[in-house]
């Protein structure tokens, strides 16, 4: 698509929203004017109130470390700097470690809607001997939360070799049986006329996975796959059990050693918080309604 | 793709905010002779294999090992790994730091899953008004649950500074005494669970809105032909309309909350004098800083009784879907 076409598009979109919005206030809240402002102070109060920590950190961030040390001033008095930012990008593993968050994350989310997805289609639409059995197990491990395992996986990856590997900080996580039942949900209203017709033309399951099954299921993949991101993007826990070695540590996990490196230097605590916070903000920012969606669909865990 | 609406569950409904995502609702096909034309090969082993092998590897072989444990004297150094029966789930039920953890970890779950639920309403019902802006409520109200808990240790920890705090200097502008934040023990969980709502209603927040968004247009104006008011229309199609949704949110948000873990560590380390340690820490102190794997493979197990009976309790609806 061209990007005027695309641009054409989001505005008819936003005009459409608009209207829409419009006919909801009017449906939710009626005529009354007073009504309206009412919510909308409240809106605001509570905007501001949720913003307020993001904003006085970002603002931190660009003050004099002196400045930070003094009671708090909403602006900076003494001006700007980078200074707080220069710091934290010469002397910490920063980089490193956003990179490292970056490949676990987009590795954790592939596999998982990989694995996930290839078994979804198979309890869905394959039929194989133990199929009941096996989706009765998937079911009941969905119980089984991964903070009550940290102690057994942790001697279990010692064994294997695993402690300090992306191996080790990836593979636990792209168990996601709760993921596998929103897939099969999906593939089971999938037309049945067309993948017989498929197989009819003698398609293979492996073809039918990849040409019908997955094209047609491109939006609840999606939303799997933001929801996994952004939780293995913020994984605390587990990285933080099986790394020691500040060259395998992902983001959240160096960041929470940032402390006593730098002692009480407030502007770069806050400049490397910032940093740390802006690859998933500024992508929010882009996707809103797809993330929006994915989140609110996938949270459910497809209830 | 059409999928027909008739046999759709409310629950199911209004968890799908989209169009184009509807055909996840469950049991809409009607599923002929066992789909004749299902592939029959083999096909449906290699696809679920990956899937079963990992599955198998990181949670049905910890779950069994982590269970054997408990009831062994195995150390982190690899020292004895006798069998001692009971003992350690004797021990665990006689720990006085069992209780108190746990003890915590309700009282933090209370503390923070009545605001997460009751903020998120309002806020959801707030925006559903269509009032203008919507972007920026959506931005501002879901932006914090996407910081890792790193970040949000490192704000709030800021914002909780003694003297040059933002808190305090607000509370001594009002002319009031500071409060000992993370300090004070009577305070501490408090000031946590406060940065608990701020970081994570975001997420409940958005599937109220998604719920919200699956009620019909025509129960609010037939409302309005009745002559019905904004507030009379809150109280009688709105909140009504969310109670299924209350109840799953809900029960997510406890089983949530008495997994905390993160947030607790990082800002008070469990701290003041205990009065904050979750269970989970307990569980990671007893493992990985005393080296007592068995011991601390018990524990979780006792905690993991205590967590089964809420998801129990969030399975049932699901059950009755099918």
């Amino acid at each position: 698509m061209a990007l005027a076409d695309l641009t054409d598009v989001r505005r008819t979109k936003a005009l459409q929203d608009r209207a829409e919005n419009k006919a909801l206030t009017k449906l939710t809240l009626g005529p009354s004017p007073w009504a309206r402002a009412g919510a909308l102070a409240a809106l605001v109060v509570l905007a501001g109130i949720w913003l307020v920590p993001i904003v006085w950190g970002a603002v931190t961030s660009f003050k004099h470390e002196a400045e930070a040390a003094l009671p708090a001033s909403l602006l900076p008095t003494m001006g700007w700097t980078l200074e707080a930012y220069e710091k934290v990008l010469g002397n910490s593993d920063l980089l490193l470690w956003m990179w490292n968050n970056l490949v676990v994350a987009v590795l954790v989310t592939s596999l998982t809607v990989l694995i996930s997805a290839m078994a979804a289609f198979a309890f869905s639409q394959t039929l194989f001997k133990g199929r009941g059995l096996m989706q009765w197990l998937t079911l009941a491990s969905i119980m089984m939360p991964g903070q009550i395992l940290i102690v057994p996986l942790f001697k279990q990856m010692q064994v294997m070799g695993l402690v300090d590997t992306f191996a080790g900080i990836v593979l636990p996580q792209i168990v996601a049986p709760v993921m596998v039942f929103i897939l099969k949900r999906f593939f089971d209203a999938i037309p049945q006329e067309l993948l017989d017709a498929a197989r009819i033309d003698g398609a293979g399951s492996w073809r039918l996975f990849w040409t019908i099954v997955v094209p047609l299921s491109k939006s609840i993949l999606v939303a799997v796959a933001i929801f996994v991101f952004i939780g293995a993007w913020n994984n605390f826990l587990w990285p933080f059990i099986i790394t020691t070695d500040p060259q395998f540590m992902t983001l959240p996990v160096g960041l929470s050693t940032v402390k006593d490196a730098y002692g009480v230097q407030y502007a770069q605590n806050m400049a490397s918080a910032m940093i740390a916070a802006l690859p998933l903000l500024i992508l929010f920012m882009l996707f809103q309604r797809r993330i929006v969606q994915g989140v609110a669909t996938t949270g459910m865990g497809g209830q | 793709m059409t999928v027909s609406n008739a046999s759709v569950t409310p629950l199911a409904g209004r968890a799908a905010p989209d169009r184009r995502t509807s055909a996840s609702r469950p049991g809409t096909r009607t599923k002929t002779s066992e789909d004749s034309l299902r592939s029959r090969d083999k096909s449906g082993y290699l696809f679920v294999a990956p899937f079963a092998v990992a599955t198998g590897l990181f949670l049905v072989v910890p779950t069994i090992y982590g269970l054997w444990m408990s009831f062994t004297n195995q150390s982190l150094t690899g020292t004895g790994s006798e069998f001692i029966g009971f003992a350690n789930y004797a021990e665990a039920f006689s720990d006085p730091q069992v209780w108190q953890t746990l003890g915590n970890t309700v009282w933090f779950t209370i503390l923070s899953t009545i605001p997460l639920v009751l903020v998120a309403l309002v806020m959801a019902v707030l925006v559903h008004t269509g009032l203008p802006g919507q972007w920026v409520w959506r931005m501002s109200f879901f932006a914090p649950y996407l910081l890792t808990s790193a970040v949000v240790w490192h704000l709030s920890n800021w914002m909780f500074q003694p003297d040059i705090g933002l808190l305090d200097t607000w509370i001594k502008g009002l002319g009031l005494q500071p409060l000992g934040w993370l300090t004070d023990e009577n305070v501490a969980m408090f000031s946590i669970a406060g940065v608990t709502v701020w970081w994570t209603v975001g997420f409940n927040f958005l599937l109220y809105l998604a719920a919200l968004q699956g009620i019909p247009a025509q129960q609010y104006e037939a409302a309005t032909i009745d002559g019905a008011g904004g507030w009379r229309r809150l109280f009688s199609i709105t909140l009504p309309q969310l109670r299924p949704i209350t109840g799953v949110i809900l029960v997510l948000q406890l089983l949530a909350s008495l997994k905390v873990f993160d947030q607790i560590y990082l800002l008070t380390m469990g701290g003041p004098n205990g009065s904050t340690r979750p269970i989970l820490e307990y569980i990671y102190d007893t493992g990985f800083t005393n080296y007592r794997l068995g011991y601390a493979s018990a524990i979780s197990y006792v905690f993991f009784a205590l967590i089964l009976v809420f998801t129990l309790v969030r399975l049932l609806p699901t059950k009755k879907e099918a």
